[in-house]
């Protein structure tokens, strides 16, 4: 199950593991990723806090956790090849977390929400 | 002029042993004697070779390829590109200046001294402020050393240790969370309302006594004046904090209001915006600190003073009453000398030219200025906050987006027009920002004609949108590929 925040990450929830990235209105709107800037494995998130930043071309922005949790991976080829954000920001997400709190995914947006909310042009 | 041959890069103009002039064995410099061999270059080093005529033309040629001020409008919103009267730089470069060295004694630079000083009272005057300190290189520059004397002020009343957030809009320049974290304290967002003034609702609960500052921007990134100002100074300054004003924003101020009336408590200003000094390139800059009364004393050395009597009441001779002082209770040095001299020369020379009438002018006719273009072109482009805005304003892109043309394609076809382009994606407030801040120094006419190539540019995005997709088609470099340059820069010629 996938779920996004106002601030357009996801996180795709398989078990107790959460894996977040940038949704793709986001890379989107972002254009070009050259850099992402990643928290170290073992760091706590914690949800509405900012986890990180990814740099494009046009901006610079921050990471907001969706959800709370430890990092227990963090996706390495992004930091050879940041553009992998771009080509396939879903299969691309940039950390997991052991979530720590499941019932942090009831105020996110399925994609049916996520969708009107950015045809509104958030 | 031909940029296809002399546009190469002066290393591939090079032919191995040309020569653009000869050297005679008699004037052959000798290697001095004694130098031992391991110090020695082994290889030769690598410098172009090529004749007089293609030296220059390649040099000349590239020369044109540049754009400032000097060869046409330069609306960068945010960065007040107002045009620097060539009296400015006559004045900086007049020898008496100009040939001064740094450790000139203070007796025979008396002139220089009080140019430091009456320009320092001047900016003083503008800024409603008790004292200023012209030393930072930066307009970054003085915003730490703004946030130093602020640092120095809570720690001289024991408070230093515990007050170290400072809070910032969300809308603010970079700069500024920037500051302060090198000033090694911690930045609190503030959320702006949808017209990027500050959300005082949002602000009350933020302010307590950890909070050292708030730093503002009037007006702020959008253009608008922050009209609560008095009531956000009245809760900074109940919470025990201090007030930071970023001059950036100073131009359409002059003579209309002052920060200090405000209850800002410290500020910097940018010569190099608000007073004419070139910018851009590089600088060099110059970020002016003033305070309010009672925070002097922190101000950084060395300092001007001009003295009539010595400390115990001596008259000093009056050829010599400007003098440098190190103060024991500044919070140090930000600068060797007393920063970029030049630079505060040619803002002197702005400011005594206008005088104070015409400063006065300058803010007024900024905002006009701005508003003739706003007003003007927002049947076309999407103006995301109407009412009323000062020196800048911010479009969200054209107003009909369905052929997929984005501010970044405007930006690059208004080069083919021959205009700088404005400030793009930049606040973060909207997705497409294009920030236009045109100064009061263009003319009706310029500001016609920039009108007319943005319409132009409208028209063409609805009926030709490939052509503004793919623009621009006539500089001397079109698209450089901006994401390789960022990944995988190429900065010499033996890495192409």
């Amino acid at each position: 199950m996938i779920y996004y925040s106002k601030t357009h990450e996801y996180v795709r929830v398989e078990g107790d593991k959460g894996y977040i990235g940038i949704s793709d209105y986001a890379q989107k709107q972002l254009g070009n990723v050259v850099y992402v800037d990643m928290p170290d494995l073992g760091d706590e998130l914690e949800k509405g806090e900012d986890f990180g930043a990814i740099e494009s071309v046009k901006a610079a922005s921050d990471l907001i956790a969706p959800v709370s949790g430890e990092v227990v991976e963090i996706n390495e080829a992004l930091s050879e090849n940041p553009r992998l954000v771009n080509a396939d920001p879903m299969a691309n997400w940039i950390v997991a977390v052991a979530m720590s709190d499941p019932a942090e995914t009831d105020d996110l947006m399925d994609q049916e929400a996520y969708d009107a909310y950015c045809a509104e042009n958030h | 002029m031909n940029r296809k041959v002399y546009g190469k890069l002066i290393f591939e103009l090079s032919r191995k042993g040309r020569r653009g002039f000869r050297i005679h064995a008699a004037g052959q410099a000798q290697l001095p004697a004694g130098i031992p061999a391991n110090l020695l270059r082994q290889e030769p080093l690598e410098l172009p070779e090529t004749d007089e005529p293609t030296v220059v033309r390649h040099y000349t040629n590239m020369s044109t390829n540049n754009f400032g001020v000097d060869t046409g409008f330069y609306p960068l919103g945010s960065c007040t590109m107002k045009y620097n009267p060539k009296i400015n730089d006559e004045m900086a470069a007049h020898s008496v200046f100009a040939g001064l060295h740094p450790s000139t004694p203070t007796y025979a630079a008396q002139g220089a001294l009080e140019l430091y000083w009456t320009l320092q009272k001047a900016l003083c005057e503008i800024g409603g402020m008790e004292e200023f300190t012209l030393n930072p290189f930066a307009g970054a520059q003085g915003e730490l050393t703004g946030l130093m004397v602020i640092r120095a002020w809570h720690f001289s009343r024991g408070e230093g240790e515990k007050r170290r957030k400072v809070i910032v809009p969300d809308s603010a320049h970079g700069t500024n969370p920037a500051s302060a974290a090198v000033c090694g304290l911690e930045v609190v967002e503030v959320k702006s309302r949808e017209d990027g003034t500050v959300d005082v609702a949002d602000l009350v609960p933020l302010l307590d006594d950890t909070v050292a500052a708030m730093m503002l921007t009037n007006p702020n990134t959008l253009g608008i004046f922050e009209k609560n100002i008095p009531e956000i100074a009245r809760l900074v300054h109940e919470a025990g904090a201090l007030l930071y004003y970023d001059g950036a924003n100073l131009n359409p101020m002059l003579g209309v209001a002052r920060p200090g009336d405000m209850g800002f408590d410290v500020m910097h200003i940018n010569l190099h915006k608000t007073f004419s000094t070139p910018h851009g390139g590089g600088g060099p800059g110059a970020g002016p600190v003033g305070v309010r009364k009672g925070l002097e004393k922190f101000l950084p050395n060395p300092r001007v003073v001009k003295r009539s009597v010595t400390p115990d009441g001596f008259p000093v001779d009056k050829n010599r009453r400007y003098g440098i002082e190190y103060s024991p209770s500044a919070l140090g040095s930000v600068s060797a000398t007393l920063g970029n001299f030049a630079v505060q020369a040619r803002a002197l020379a702005y400011i005594l030219s206008f005088g104070s009438e015409g400063l006065m002018e300058a803010g007024k006719l900024a905002t006009l200025n701005a508003t003739y273009i706003k007003d003007s072109l927002k049947d076309v482009y999407l103006l995301p906050i109407e009412g009323l805005s000062k020196h800048e304003f911010v479009f969200d892109g054209l107003k009909d987006k369905s052929t997929g043309v984005t501010t970044l394609n405007i930006a690059k076809r208004l080069l083919d027009h021959g205009y700088h382009a404005p400030t793009i994606y930049f606040p973060l407030l909207f997705h497409e920002s294009l920030m236009i801040e045109p100064t009061e120094t263009e003319s009706r006419e310029t500001l016609d004609e920039f009108i007319g190539a943005m319409r132009e540019i409208a028209r063409e995005a609805a009926e030709d949108p490939e052509t503004v997709k793919t623009a621009p088609h006539l500089t001397p470099v079109t698209r450089p590929d901006d994401t390789a340059a960022a990944l995988n820069p190429v900065l010499t010629y033996d890495m192409l």
